[in-house]
Formats: C-alpha cells, structure tokens, sequence
C-alpha cells in the first residue's frame, strides 16, 4: 500500500468533518466534525512519518494532536452544555447575543 | 486746519478726555451695583451725564477761544505703535468751533436722556450702562481727530445703539435693530476702506495732517497701484464718495435714509432722542470734518450731485412725512427733511451756507429732540401713536399743548425760533453760490417749507384739535419730569432763534477757514 | 413846541419800547395771567394804551418834522449808531454783509403805519374786555392777541426785509392761534370745528406767499448782498439807472416773488381764500386782522419794497389788486353772514389799495393812505359786527336779524359812520383814498395806456359800486325792518312808527338787555367798553380822510399831512424812483391830466356810490307796505338827506375852500342840515312817486341770475378747486411717495438685504453640501464598505467556517489550476 491510499481515507475524514461542521444544526454533531478534521490530520502525520524515513516527529505530532483534541473537546463540551442552559438549544446559530 | 500753538495746562490740560471718559467710569460704578439698586443706579448715570454737561459748558463759555480757527484742547500721544519709520497711530483729540456746539449738545441730550428713560419699565442696570457707553462713543467721534480713533469710536457707538434698541425698543426692534446695525456698518466698512487706502497713500491717520496734504495736493493716491485709479475713476473720488456715502447713511440722505423710520419708531423715546438729536449729526459733522477738507476736488466736482440729493431729501422727507398716520414716523421724516438742508448748505459752498449747515445741525438737534420727547409724552399715556386716533387733546393737556406748540413752529422753522436762522442761512447762502444752477434747487427746496408747515399743522390738528376723544379724557397733564426734560430744548430754541449769535460767533472761524480751505480747491 | 422835535437818543428808546411793552406783557401774561385779577387783561390793556400814547407821539413828531424839516426822512438805526448785530456779535463786525444787524426804520410811512396800529389795537384790546368776558381761554386769547399786536409793530420798525420776514411770519403764527381760539372750546361746536381747520388754511395758504416772498428776498440778497431797505433801494435804482432804464430781468422776477407776500398776506387772488375763513376766530381778532395787522402788512410790504417793484411788476400788481376788488365785491354782494360780508369786502378794498400801489405815483400814495383809512373804518364795521352778534347772542346770519337800529343806537351810529366811508361818501375819510385811488387809475391809463391800467379802470368804480351797494344791503337787512329773530318775549320790536320816542327805546332796550330781564335772547345793546371803542373808532374814520389829508394834490406846493409823512419823496429820499412815468410824460402832461382825472374820478365815485347806496335801497331798504305815515317820512327822510348829503354838501364844502379843517368841518355839518331840513320838507310828493311802485325781493333778482349767481355765492368755487387740485394733489403725491419710500427705497434696502441672504444660503449650501460633503462622502465611503463587511459578520460559526473552507479551496484550486 502506498502513500496516496492513506492520504485519500485522510482527505475523506477531512472532508466528512468539515460537512460535519459546515452543515449540521447541532454543536456536537460540530464537535465531532472537528475530531474528525483533527484525527484526519493526524492520519496524515502518521502517513508522513511511515514513508519518511524514521524521524519520530510525525507520531509526535500525532500524540500531541490527540491529546488536545481531549481538552479541547473537553472544554467545548462544557461551552455547549452552558450555551445549553443559557440558549435551550445546542444549535450553532442560536447562540447571538454578541452578534451585532 | 491748524492746532493750537500752546496746548493748555495744569488741570486743564485733560479737559477734553475728562468729558468723554466720564460716562464711562460711570458705567463701570453702575456695573459694580446690584442688580435691585435701580434708584442708585438712575443717580449715578444722572451724576456722570451731568458733569461732562457741566465740563462742556464750562468749556464752551470759560475756555474755548472763539476768535481763531484752530483746533484747541489739544491732546496728543502715541497710542498704537506701527513699527519704526511708520507714523503710529495717536491718541489725538481736540475740538474747533464746528465740532464744540455738537459737544455741548451731546453732554446735554445725554444728560435729558436720562430722566426721560425713567419711565422705561424694565430699564435694567444695563440700559443705563450703555447708553453711559453710548456718551463715550459718540463724545469721542466729535473731539477725534486721529482717524482710527475717529472710526474705533464710530464702531464703539454702534454697539450701545444696537443693544438700546434691539432690547428696550417696540414691537419689531430687532428688525429695525439690525437694519440700523447693518446700514451703519455697511456704511463703517466704506469708511475703513477710505482710511486704509488714504493710510496707505500717505502714511498718516491725522485727520488735520491730510488736509494739508490734501491742500498741498499731495494725497492723489500716487503711491497705490495704477494711482489708485479704478474703473476709469481717480482715487479721490472714490475715496470721496466711500466717506460720503459711510456719512451720508447717516445724516441720512435719501435714498439712504430708510434705516432711520424704523429705527426711530422702534427705539424708546431717550434712544429716539438721542439718536435724532446727535447720531444724525455724526454724519453731517464727518462730512464738514473728514470728508470734504480731505477730497476738496472731489467734493467741489461732485458739489452738485450733493445738492440734488439735500434737495431732494427735503422735498421727499416732507412729502413722505405728510403721507404718514404714525406721530413718530412722521417726526423721523421730518428729520429727513430737516437734514436735507445741511447737505444743502455744505454743498453750496459759500459762508453762509456752511455756517447755515452748521446750524442747522445744533438747531435741529434741540428741535427734532423735543418732538421726540413730545411724542414720547403721549406715547406713554396712549400707547399708540396713531395720529388719526387721538383728538381734542389740547383742552385735557393745555401746557403740553403749548410745549407741542413751541416745538412744531420751532420746527417748521418759524422765524423768531433757531430754525428759521438755520434755513434762512441755508439757502439765502446756497441762492448765492457760484454755480447759478443751485439757484432753482433753492426754489424747489422752499416746497419743502410749505410741505412741513402742512403736516405739522395737519398733525397738530389731528392730535391737539377736534372733539376730545372720551378715551383719553382722563389723561395727566404733562408732569414735572417731562417738562424738565422739554424745557431747556425748547428754550434753546426760542432763544437761539433771537440770539444766534450764541452759536454762529463760536462757529464762525472754523466754518470760514474750511469755506476757505474748500473753495481754493476749487479755484485751482 | 420842543416835545415835538425828534431826539434821537430819546427817541429810539421809545420807539423801542413800541414793541418791547406788549412783548413784556405778553410773557407776563402767558406765565402768570391766570393768576392775576381779570386775568390780566388790564395789564395788557394798559400796556397797550402806553403803546398807542408813544406811537401817537412819535407820530405827532413826526408830522411835526415833516412840516418844520426839509430832511424828510428819519432812520434812527443810522442816526443814532443803535442797531442789533444779529447773527454775529465778534464772529463779524456790523458792516459785514454776511452780518445780519436789525435796527429801527423809523420815516413817514412807519409813522402813519405804527399810529394805526398802536390806535386801532388798543381799541380792540379795549372792546375784548367785554366781548371776550367769559371765554375759557381769556387770558391766552390776551397774551396772544398783545403778541399779534408786538408782530405788527416790529414789523413795521424793522429797517430790513429779512428782519421784516421774521415779524411778518410770528403774525401769522399767531394768527394760526387766534383764528383758531375756538378749537380749543368744544362748547360750539360749530366754530369749534370751523376754526380747527380755518386757522391751519389761514397760516398754509399764506406761507405760500411767505415762501414766494423768502425767493424774492434772496434774490435781491443774491445781487445785492444786502437786505436793509435803503440799501435795497439805492442799488436798484442804480443798477436800473446803470441799465440805461432797462430792468435786468431777474428784478422783475424777484420782484413777482416778493409781491407773492403781499398776495398771501393781503389776500389777493389766488391766495384770498384763507381770510373769509378767518373769521372762524373771535370778532376781535377779525378786526385786527383785517384792519390794522396781518393783510395791512401785505400792503405795508408794498410801500416798503415800491422802488424795487419794476414796472412790469407794477403792472401785475394793479391787474391782480383790480381783478380782487372787482370779484372780492361780487361775492360780498351774496354773503348771508355778516362777518363774511365784511371779510369779502376787505378783500375788496385791498384789492384797491394793491392796484393803486401798482399805479405809482400818486397812486402809491392812495393806496397807503386807503390803507390807514381803511384800518379805522373796517376795524370799526368789524367791531360793531361784533357787537351786534354779541348783541344777538352770536347769531351771524343777516337774515336773522333786521330793526336793531332801536335796540343798538350806539352800535348803529358807530357801523352806520364806518359804512358811509367805506362805501366812499364824501367827508368820510373812504371817500378821499377811493376817490384818489380811481384817479390814479384813470391818470396812469391816460398818460401810458396798458391792459392792466384799463382794466383797473374799469373795475375798480365797479368794485366801489358793488362796496356801497353790499355795504347798505349789510345795513338794511340788519338795522332795519323788524327783528327777524327768535324772540322769547316781544319786547318793543317791530313797531318803526315808534321812531319819535327814539330815545325811550334806547333806555329801554338797554335795560331789557343789560340787566337781564329777559332770558330770551333779545338783542341789546353791548356794554360801556365795547361802544367806547366802537365810538372812538367811527371817529376817526369819520374824520380820518379831513384829519390826514385836506387834499391829495400832488403838485401843490401846500402839502396836506398825510402827504407830509408818505409821499415818494419823504419815503425814498435820495432814490430817484425808477418805476415811475417815462421820460415822455411831462410835468405839463401830468397837471393837467391829473385835473381832469381829478374831476372825472370825484364825479365816477360819486356816481357810483349813490347808485350803489340807491340799489341796495331800492331792493332791501324799508318797505313802505308796513303801513303808518311816520315810517314813510322816516324812510324817505334817510333817503332825502343821503342825497342832500352826496349833492349838496360838497357844494357848500367848495364854496369854503382853504379855510381851516374845523372850519370847513363845521361849516359842512351846517350845510349837511340846512340841505337835509329843506329836502325833508319836500318829502312827501316823492314818497308819493315811489310809493307807487313796486320793487323787486332779492330772491327774484337772485334767481333772476340763475347759474351765475350760485357761482358767486359759492365764492366762484375757488375753494372747490383748490381743494381738488393743490390739496388733494399733494395729499396724493404723500401718499404716493410713502408708498414709495415703503416699498421702492425700502424694498430695495430689503431686496438688497435678501440677495446677500441668499448668497449667505449658496455659500451655506456649497459649504453643506460640497466641502462638508467630501468629509463625509469619505466617512460614507467608509461606512458602506463597513456594512457591506457586515453582511459577512453573521456571528455563525457555522457560516465562518463554510468561508474558511471556500476560502481554502479556492485558495487551493488557484493553487493547483494557477
């Protein structure tokens, strides 16, 4: 298996996240987008470093990249649960007080 | 035009500055006075208008040397320096026999001025203020002889004048309190004109410095660009015509005059008085003062023109006059009139129109003044001055009918009373003139004679004759205020009318050294 | 006798006085008068008495010096260095000619002049105490009437014309106020609103003439650089002399000017209007002004200004004066009031003196002397009219009244005298002046014939036909016949066969009317002072004539007084008068055409006189139908003796020529008596004869006129168009030119005023909208870019990030297609 195969099933994710968040009416539904955005990018640090030679970087990257996808998701769960209480609802638009 | 050899000392020395500067330390006590002290505050301006009258009178009989021509009392100091090797501007009065009965009158109308405002209601603190102010602006336009002083004064008058009858005036006095603001200032802006460009020419202010010049024929406008010349015209006629027209505003001659009925109808009866008796004087003085001597070629070319138009100001005046239903109204074109024949009589050029001009400016001061007052007198009682709504009131109102009485026949220039001096002087001396064209002007002035017979006595019909009109069969005679106001005008009057001489000996050899001055222009 | 020469020094401080005693007066009296008791007529009065002894005085000096002197003239300013430098006392000495000095002229005419005045202004001052008691305004009609009098006296003393003119105007201020006395007094309302508007057409109508007089003065200085009356006419006579005879022709026009003053003064044609108006005012003040101040002053002028009158000038003045006389005479013969038939008939008789002032020569002097005589008998008529309205309790109308002659003896003897001489009756002083006055005319015609001169022959016997016709009539309609009046009680009137007890009447009437008996009004006589006056007036116009002047020869060596006093050479001494006849007409010529004018003139006036008495008898004496023998015989009886008077008198008169003035006064009153005895003895066959027929009412001769004579009775409808032409034309040219002024001058102040407004508003709009607008079209700029970027601003995170991913896409496809 080459590179490209790995690189398509990362553009994919990448693409399913960003319709994910684009497109759904739903924070966690947005949230997941971002993982997937996020897990799709480490696909390809991981891809990278396989076919590059045996610097570590990449993997670490990766590591990196999934432990503040943690925290941020962490924290963003917690936004939403608040928009939550404050809005009634979880959908991106409805949350408009600082608009205008 | 020149000074007195040896300027006068000790206490004396100031004399002139005491007179002008008086009213004004008057006003600031007035100003330092509490606002409920308006008893306090009618003494004060009583006081400091008394003694510059006291001053001046003292000065006209006492001191003032009557068998010269020559400017005396005076004072002269640097005042605005303009950098070396330039003239700076001074602080240079002094007065002569034209510009001293005109002194005496002003001390004396402002002093009348105050009682007579006594019965304005709402005269604050502030109206005697500035008519105090009013003293000093008008005072100084008649000793100046510096002519940035000359022109700082006549701004300096301007103000007080605007405020009396922008405030304390009748229904439409901001009306009339801005047109007579802006007339004048139109007017004031030609003059500064002239003063810069003659400045400019011959790089002096002292009004007696360019009439030698002028004599010496030196102020030709050589030293501006082209000459000065413009549009085809030569810089002394345009500087001529910039001056009479600034002074002719107010005189006023037609067709500049129409400032004068509202202002007049608008302001109270003080403002009214002193504005007849004196500010229209300004112009005629200005004239004599500060237009003619300085452009004497000018004034010679265009002598003429200036008769057509007295001519006409006396014949119109009177016409319009008769046409008018307002008392005040009609008295104010009288003044038009009236005045008509000072420009009649400078014009002609000859000594006994001049002295006649001059003349006739003192006497219609005290004259057009005590109609002023007269109308003043029912004005108050009535609150109107509709002519045709009064009637029959000489039997309620006896002596003030016999004041009135005095006063119109002082006006329609009845021989026996100062008028007629006046007139009689004018035109026997514009007949006489050298032009012999003048000759049918005099004819068609004497029109304006009978024309002021008719509406006085029209008016006199009007109010005093008839059936008395039940409305007003409860009226006061006049009282003693107003009587003391009217007294000493009408006296004047009546006693310069047989004893002329009590002005014209003062007036005569300033009126002859201008007459002479004048006609050597025109000679060469 | 000593007291009778002239002494300078003492003499100008009386003369001095003449004028100064009233004026103290006057003063006093208008602070004070209301204060005093009487209210202070009797200082006035007094004042005036004093006034009247020093002129009398002076005149008597006067005389004295003209008969003892061969200086026939006296100019006291010159003789005595005492004259007011007027306008300057050290600006310029007195001989300056730009100095105005103001001294006495003191010379014949002045004499004549000031005598009338002081005389006839006392006897007003007198009667006014009685006729004016109860006025609201006494004191003030006092003070204003003494004032009129000082006007009239300074004018005649002035030496100058411009000090002349300041008299002559005070007159006519205070005519303004006298004749406008009653619009003070709204209790007759009548002459409360008469007078209002009588007294300002009176001093407008003759400022007219004043202005017209103010030209000619300056004219005169213009040339001449001089007012004083010597001087003036020295120079003219040599300039005219320098001329070669000719008058330059700006004399003649300034001589039309100063004649002007005359025309408004004396109430010639056009200017007459304002003197029938005139009586508006109180009785006295009409008897001044129409005997003794303001129309003599007209007169006066003339005399005064003759020398420098040219020819050409003489000529209108004899046209107008005779075209007044005739006309003023017609009018006269309409009026119902009887003061407006005395006011028509002083125009008439000024109208005499101007035209024989225009005649020159002896004529000049007729006139003048007309003047005097005119100023005693004519106060007098208006005095006596005064009385009798006060009699009748102001009652005016002629045809209200008839039958006072028993009810006012007094009155009737002092008017009866007066009429006689104005209606020109010989041995009444009228007769002399009309007499020399036709003479006049007919000399000047005869010797150089002219329109003018023809026509003033012509009109003025027609004028004095007309004068004693209107004059009888005036008499007849109020002396005789019955009362016409309303009568509360009938208290002996109307009974004319009582004639025999005419003295029981007299008590009578006078008890009836002085003590008040009878509320009614009933006419009675007036009181002591009034007829005093009346008296002392009737005097003098009776002997006015003989008094001053026996005969008006010109070339007799024995001069009569008057002649002493005013005659062309005592009055312009050293001016050779130029205005004269030419050098064609000889002394030879000039006897013998003034002895046939002489004879001519004595037999026209004599004609016309008695035709005009007769006329005005015919029509409006008596009628003989009021039955009863006696009132035939009395009637006739005044008939009988008019025409022995008329036709014999003078017969006697002539047979006595030369004797002494008392004489021939005497010898006349006997003749006057014999002749009326003799012909009264013959009355009854006449009345026999006239009985017989039948003479016409004035209402048939009235319509009989139809047209004509409505226009005469509305004064030929002068008034009317004066009225629609000078007055209401300036009327209308006022209105118009407040129009004018309001909107044309005004306007263009205004339009002035509003283009600068709305230039204010152009450069208002550019500064708004173009230099402001580049400021914030920047700041708009801004904004719409801003609001634009605001569209993308949605706040949905959504939205960003769809930007973000379209953003990088496109990045990327630039990326990979680029």
């Amino acid at each position: 298996m080459g590179l490209g195969a790995y690189i398509a099933v990362s553009a994919v994710l990448f693409a399913i996240g960003v319709v994910c968040i684009v497109a759904r009416r739903n924070m966690i539904y947005v949230l997941m987008g971002i993982e997937m955005i996020l897990n799709a990018a480490n696909i390809n640090f991981v891809a990278f470093n396989r076919f590059n030679g045996d610097a570590m970087d990449g993997r670490m990257f990766a590591i990196f990249v999934i432990i503040l996808a943690a925290a941020e998701a962490a924290v963003a769960l917690g936004i939403v649960l608040n928009v939550y209480h404050l809005f009634e609802s979880i959908k991106p638009g409805d949350a408009d007080l600082m608009r205008d | 035009m020149e000074l007195q050899a040896s300027y006068p000392e000790g206490v004396l020395s100031n004399l002139l500055s005491w007179i002008v500067f008086l009213p004004m330390i008057g006003m600031a006590i007035i100003l330092c006075l509490p606002k409920d002290a308006m008893e306090t505050v009618k003494k004060v301006s009583l006081v400091f208008t008394g003694i510059p009258l006291v001053l001046a009178t003292y000065l006209y009989f006492g001191i003032f040397d009557k068998s010269t021509s020559a400017l005396q009392l005076v004072e002269r100091f640097d005042w605005i320096s303009l950098g070396a090797g330039e003239n700076p501007i001074q602080y240079f009065i002094g007065v002569d026999g034209i510009s001293l009965p005109l002194v005496w009158l002003t001390t004396l109308l402002l002093f009348i001025g105050v009682p007579a405002s006594y019965s304005i209601k709402n005269a604050s603190k502030a109206y005697y203020a500035l008519l105090l102010l009013l003293e000093v602006g008008i005072l100084g336009v008649f000793v100046s002889l510096d002519y940035f002083l000359f022109y700082v004064f006549w701004e300096i008058m301007l103000l007080p004048m605007y405020f009396l009858i922008g405030i304390w005036g009748g229904p439409r006095r901001e009306y009339a309190a801005i047109k007579f603001f802006l007339y004048t200032l139109a007017g004031s802006v030609l003059m500064l004109v002239a003063v810069v460009a003659l400045r400019i020419d011959s790089g002096t202010f002292s009004i007696p410095d360019l009439i030698s010049l002028a004599q010496a024929g030196e102020l030709t406008g050589a030293s501006l660009p082209y000459g000065g010349e413009l549009l085809g015209m030569k810089f002394t006629t345009w500087v001529f015509w910039f001056l009479f027209i600034s002074f002719a505003i107010k005189v006023p001659v037609f067709p500049f005059h129409t400032w004068l009925p509202d202002a007049h109808v608008q302001a109270p009866t003080p403002i009214s008085v002193i504005l007849a008796g004196i500010l229209l004087k300004l112009g005629g003085y200005g004239m004599l003062r500060a237009c003619f001597p300085i452009v004497p070629d000018a004034f010679n070319e265009f002598a003429y023109a200036l008769a057509v138009l007295g001519v006409i100001s006396i014949v119109y005046g009177a016409f319009v006059a008769l046409g008018q239903s307002d008392f005040k109204r009609m008295v104010a074109y009288s003044s038009v009139s009236h005045m008509g024949y000072v420009l009649l009589g400078m014009a002609a050029l000859t000594e006994w129109g001049m002295n006649g001009a001059a003349l006739q400016m003192f006497n219609h001061g005290t004259s057009s003044a005590a109609l002023f007052l007269i109308v003043g007198v029912i004005y108050d009682r009535a609150h109107h001055r509709d002519l045709n709504g009064f009637g029959g009131m000489s039997q309620q109102m006896p002596v003030y009918w016999g004041l009135t009485t005095i006063g119109f026949f002082a006006a329609l220039g009845l021989p026996g009373m100062a008028g007629f001096i006046s007139e009689a002087m004018t035109l026997v001396g514009a007949y006489s003139s050298a032009n012999p064209d003048f000759r049918v002007l005099v004819v068609i002035s004497v029109l304006g004679i009978v024309i002021t017979a008719a509406f006085l006595l029209w008016a006199m019909q009007r109010v005093f004759l008839g059936t008395l009109n039940e409305k007003y069969a409860s009226f006061p005679d006049i009282d003693k205020r107003e009587i003391f106001c009217q007294a000493p005008l009408l006296f004047l009057c009546i006693v310069l009318g047989i004893f002329p001489f009590y002005l014209l000996d003062w007036m005569e050899p300033s009126i002859a050294n201008l007459v002479e001055i004048l006609t050597i222009a025109s000679n060469g | 006798m000593d007291f009778l020469q002239f002494n300078p020094e003492v003499d100008f401080k009386l003369l001095l006085a003449v004028p100064l005693i009233p004026l103290v007066g006057y003063v006093v009296q208008i602070f004070f008068g209301r204060f005093l008791p009487r209210k202070g007529d009797w200082l006035l009065t007094a004042g005036m008495f004093a006034t009247m002894c020093i002129t009398v005085l002076m005149a008597a000096k006067a005389i004295s010096h003209g008969f003892s002197s061969s200086e026939p003239f006296f100019h006291l300013s010159k003789d005595v260095g005492m004259s007011f430098s007027w306008f300057y006392q050290e600006g310029k000495d007195a001989a300056d000619p730009l100095n105005m000095t103001a001294g006495l002229l003191y010379d014949g005419l002045g004499a004549a002049m000031l005598a009338v005045v002081g005389i006839v202004s006392f006897f007003v001052h007198l009667f006014s105490t009685g006729y004016m008691k109860g006025d609201k305004r006494y004191h003030i009609f006092f003070a204003n009437i003494s004032l009129f009098t000082v006007a009239m006296l300074g004018l005649v003393l002035s030496d100058n014309i411009l000090f002349l003119f300041v008299f002559w105007e005070i007159m006519g201020l205070m005519s303004y106020l006298l004749i406008g006395h009653f619009s003070h007094d709204p209790s007759t309302p009548f002459f409360h609103r008469w007078a209002t508007w009588a007294s300002k057409k009176a001093f407008l109508t003759t400022r007219v003439g004043d202005c017209c007089l103010l030209i000619g003065m300056m004219m005169f200085w213009q040339n001449f650089q001089t007012f004083q009356f010597t001087e003036l006419w020295r120079l003219t006579s040599e300039e005219v002399a320098r001329n070669g005879g000719e008058w330059p022709q700006w004399m003649t026009i300034a001589g039309l000017f100063i004649f002007g003053g005359t025309v408004g003064k004396s109430a010639q044609f056009p200017l007459h209007i304002w003197l029938p108006d005139a009586m508006a005012g109180p009785t006295p003040v009409s008897a001044m002004i129409h005997a003794a101040t303001m129309v003599a002053a007209g007169v006066f002028l003339l005399g005064r200004t003759f020398p420098i009158l040219s020819p050409d000038v003489l000529a209108i003045v004899t046209a107008t004066g005779a075209v007044t006389a005739l006309f003023a005479a017609t009018i006269g013969v309409t009026a119902f009031d009887l003061k407006a038939v005395l006011a028509w008939s002083t125009i008439s008789q000024l109208g005499f003196m101007v035209a024989a002032i225009g005649t020159g020569g002896i004529g000049l002097v007729a006139g003048l002397f007309h003047m005097v005589t005119h100023a005693f008998f004519k106060s007098c008529l208006f005095l006596s009219a005064g009385s009798v309205i006060h009699g009748c309790h102001h009652e005016q109308d002629m045809r209200k009244m008839g039958g006072l002659r028993k009810r006012m003896p007094l009155t009737f003897l002092a008017m009866g005298i007066s009429t006689l001489a104005i209606a020109g009756i010989p041995m009444f002083s009228g007769f002399y002046s009309k007499d020399k006055i036709i003479q006049a005319a007919f000399m000047k015609t005869s010797l150089e014939f002219s329109g003018a001169q023809a026509f003033a022959c012509f009109a003025l016997p027609v004028a004095a036909a007309l004068t004693a016709f209107y004059m009888f009539r005036m008499m007849f309609m109020t002396f005789a016949g019955e009362y016409r009046g309303d009568v509360a009680e009938g208290h002996g009137h109307g009974h004319d066969d009582h004639h025999d007890d005419h003295d029981h009447h007299i008590v009578h009437s006078e008890d009836g009317g002085i003590a008040g008996g009878h509320p009614g009004p009933v006419p009675h006589e007036s009181p002591l002072p009034m007829t005093l006056s009346l008296l002392v007036l009737a005097t003098l116009g009776f002997l006015g004539g003989k008094f001053w002047l026996a005969d008006l020869d010109i070339l007799a060596h024995s001069k009569p007084w008057f002649m002493k006093l005013v005659s062309p050479e005592k009055m312009y001494p050293g001016i050779e008068l130029m205005n004269g006849y030419g050098a064609q007409v000889t002394d030879a010529m000039l006897k013998s055409t003034y002895d046939s004018a002489h004879t001519w003139a004595m037999i026209i006036s004599l004609f016309v006189a008695s035709a005009g008495i007769f006329g005005a008898w015919w029509i409006y004496g008596p009628r003989l139908r009021t039955t009863g023998q006696a009132v035939v015989r009395w009637t006739w009886t005044i008939v009988c003796l008019v025409l022995a008077y008329l036709f014999g008198v003078p017969l006697v008169g002539s047979l006595i020529e030369g004797a002494d003035t008392l004489v021939v006064v005497a010898a006349w009153i006997i003749g006057l008596g014999l002749l009326g005895y003799v012909l009264m003895r013959t009355t009854k066959w006449i009345v026999g004869v006239f009985a017989g027929l039948s003479r016409p009412a004035p209402e048939n001769i009235a319509d009989g006129f139809g047209e004509l004579y409505v226009a005469v009775a509305n004064k030929y409808y002068i008034d009317e168009v004066v009225d629609a032409s000078v007055i209401r034309l300036s009327m209308l040219a006022s209105k118009f030119l407040r129009w004018f002024d309001e909107t044309i001058v005004d306007g263009l102040v205004l339009l002035i005023g509003r283009i600068n407004r709305s230039g204010g508003g152009v450069s208002a709009w550019f500064d708004q909208k173009v230099v402001d607008g580049a400021v914030n079209g920047v700041g708009a700029l801004t904004q719409t870019f801003g609001f634009i970027a605001r569209l993308f601003q949605t706040g949905r995170i959504q939205q960003y990030a769809s930007f973000a991913v379209a953003g990088g896409l496109a990045v990327a496809a630039w990326l990979l297609l680029g």
